[in-house]
């Protein structure tokens, strides 16, 4: 492999042949560089779809009731059906080993909420300590929820930091906690703030205008008892999300008499089904675009294979020489493979360094911000190793017919004298 | 050192079948400077193919160096081909890219000989065909002449048992000619086995013995005085 004379000939085989070579190089480094360039692109589109999810919990579903549509066990159709903290007790007690956390949640609705005497419009919400695993928010100031808010139903609240900003602007953000707010006319004492995991502007302003207070808070100011909206599930990854999430709704259909099939009186969201649509339409494009990058790689390497053979051609007299100098057809084919080898694997080195440099601008341009749906393009090690593989074989294979061409090559007829 | 017994070789061009070598008898002592002579046609080339271990043939026997060359694969031909035989070209043949330092030592590459002793040899025979001083030119830097000699010292490289030379000296000037001339029999009378294909009296006449073909067939066989 490492034989100078070896070398040397492919040196001059290809600097007799500059534009020859340097076109069919072209090929092959634009097929390595859409490769990585649109494997690199992609990966930002991914990475952009994960950051608009932000930490929320992908294997949550959530439960909620509504009226019912059929009339079932005694009771007639249209009836409202309300969940309370009873149910969550019995999903726990049921199917307790197929979940990991189950939050409740009471809206409170038509709020009214001021400070110093100016009304804001704003969400409230009676939450459990545990929708911070589930949601995609994260503590940012002061404290979270915590289990004795709920047990002595402390009248505390958890801003959102966008509420926070705006309600307290005359302040800096860590002087709020301690602060009061007025809900429903009950003096709140405001013990933190938090944000959201989601990285794209406009929906995390919409999460962080939010107010946490304990559920029991909620239910006491607004005499709903053990009342309560929805309630969110994760799922136990050793079990089918699909499977627990009708388990759950049958038990939920089951406490309150509602039909098994009917769909309104008690329903259920899978954040799952909404993330693997997605999932499947990024698998989809990322299919995609193996296809076109090893399209266009392959039209490089058939370009190369087609020069190899005008290379063949040319030479015949100089394979003729060799072999009647003593060359077997094996060192003959393992000069025109090497040649071959030698400038898929320069040029699509050369092609995989430029994508790389392209797609570090991109992110580099792009900077945190990014777009809606895109964010931080990058090349992945797998990448890089799958192509540098791809390059090799593609360099024999571009080789192999030429090269067998090549030995067959006939002296008696390549040293024939005009 | 060549013996070749009832040898027959023909082509097929379409339906039609042409018997080139219709039964060819020769041998070649060893140390012997013969000519192989005849008119285009005559079947002289496909017979220095078939010397040459370039072509098959279809019957007959032929022993060079007493092992017989009978069946063989393509990586067995190369084999004999690069220890047995060493060729000269009317066309020299050099590989255009190499110096003639070069293209002396490539027949020792297919033997695996180490590139740096490949060329301490190759500048010997360079300067036992008087052509040291220019070792690191490139053939088309050369005159005719003296690409014929660094053919001939290409073919003497490997020390080979028979120097096969196809009209040696038909793309040379008569000067030239003799000056090739002069040198194969300098390297005969070291004792080498060579076989001459010409078409030129002057040359056949310098050599031993020539061997005239006509149709396929040897004709005669005379012993030049």
């Amino acid at each position: 492999m490492f034989d100078r004379d070896k070398w040397q000939e492919i040196w001059f085989s290809i600097k007799k042949h500059k534009l020859r070579t340097f076109l069919t190089a072209l090929g092959v480094w634009w097929g390595i560089f859409m490769l990585i360039f649109l494997m690199g692109a992609g990966k930002g589109l991914d990475n952009g779809i994960n950051r608009l999810f932000g930490s929320v919990a992908k294997n949550s579903v959530f439960f909620s009731s509504w009226k019912t549509t059929k009339p079932y066990d005694g009771y007639r159709a249209g009836r409202y059906i309300s969940l309370d903290m009873d149910d969550i007790e019995a999903v726990k007690n049921q199917l307790g080993h197929k979940i990991d956390d189950i939050s409740p949640r009471l809206d409170v609705w038509s709020a009214k909420i001021s400070r110093n005497g100016v009304n804001y419009d704003l969400r409230v919400k009676g939450e459990l300590p545990v929708i911070l695993n589930i949601d995609a928010i994260e503590g940012f100031e002061g404290r979270f929820l915590n289990e004795l808010d709920v047990k002595n139903r402390r009248k505390v609240a958890i801003l959102g930091k966008h509420t926070a900003e705006k309600m307290f602007e005359d302040i800096p953000l860590d002087s709020v906690v301690g602060q009061y707010l007025n809900i429903k006319g009950a003096e709140f004492k405001i013990a933190g703030i938090f944000r959201s995991t989601i990285r794209e502007m406009n929906q995390a302003k919409e999460a962080e205008e939010e107010v946490f207070i304990p559920l029991t808070t909620a239910q006491q100011l607004t005499n709903r008892g053990s009342r309560i909206h929805r309630f969110a599930c994760t799922i136990n990854k050793d079990h089918d999300i699909y499977a627990v999430e009708d388990e759950i709704l049958a038990l939920l259909k089951e406490r309150h008499h509602v039909a098994p099939d009917d769909k309104r009186g008690v329903r259920s969201d899978n954040l799952a089904e909404e993330f693997a649509e997605i999932q499947g339409l990024l698998t989809g494009i990322n299919l995609l675009t193996w296809i076109v990058g090893i399209g266009s790689l392959m039209a490089g390497v058939i370009g190369v294979g087609n020069i190899m053979l005008i290379v063949v051609k040319e030479r015949t007299r100089e394979i003729g020489i060799r072999k009647a100098l003593g060359a077997t057809p094996r060192e003959i084919i393992s000069m025109i493979l090497l040649e071959s080898v030698s400038i898929t694997t320069v040029a699509g080195y050369l092609g995989l360094l430029s994508g790389t440099g392209i797609i570090a601008l991109f992110n580099f341009a792009l900077g945190d911000g990014g777009l809606e749906f895109y964010a931080n393009p990058q090349v992945t090690p797998g990448v890089v190793l799958g192509s540098l593989f791809i390059l090799i074989i593609a360099g024999f294979l571009s080789g192999l017919v030429p090269a067998k061409q090549a030995a067959q090559v006939d002296p008696v007829v390549a040293l024939k004298d005009e | 050192m060549i013996e070749i017994n009832n040898i027959k070789k023909s082509y097929k061009t379409g339906s039609t079948e042409l018997q080139v070598l219709k039964g060819v008898n020769m041998h070649v002592e060893p140390g012997e400077l013969v000519s192989i002579m005849g008119s285009s046609g005559s079947g002289k080339s496909t017979l220095l193919n078939v010397l040459g271990l370039l072509d098959k043939y279809d019957s007959g026997s032929y022993l060079l160096n007493n092992v017989k060359m009978e069946g063989l694969s393509e990586k067995e031909a190369a084999f004999y081909r690069n220890r047995f035989l060493g060729f000269v070209f009317q066309s020299f043949n050099l590989l255009p890219f190499k110096t003639a330092l070069e293209n002396v030592a490539l027949p020792l590459y297919y033997q695996k000989v180490d590139r740096k002793e490949r060329l301490r040899k190759a500048e010997q025979y360079l300067e036992r065909v008087g052509l040291l001083n220019w070792k690191d030119h490139y053939p088309n830097e050369m005159s005719g002449g003296q690409k014929q000699r660094v053919a001939i010292a290409r073919s003497l490289i490997t020390e080979p048992k028979v120097v096969l030379a196809d009209e040696p000296t038909g793309a040379l000037d008569s000067v030239t000619s003799e000056e090739i001339m002069a040198l194969f029999k300098e390297v005969h009378a070291s004792g080498m086995t060579m076989v001459v294909v010409t078409h030129e009296n002057e040359i056949a006449a310098q050599t031993q013995r020539v061997i005239r073909l006509s149709d396929g067939l040897v004709k005669n066989q005379v012993p030049v005085l």
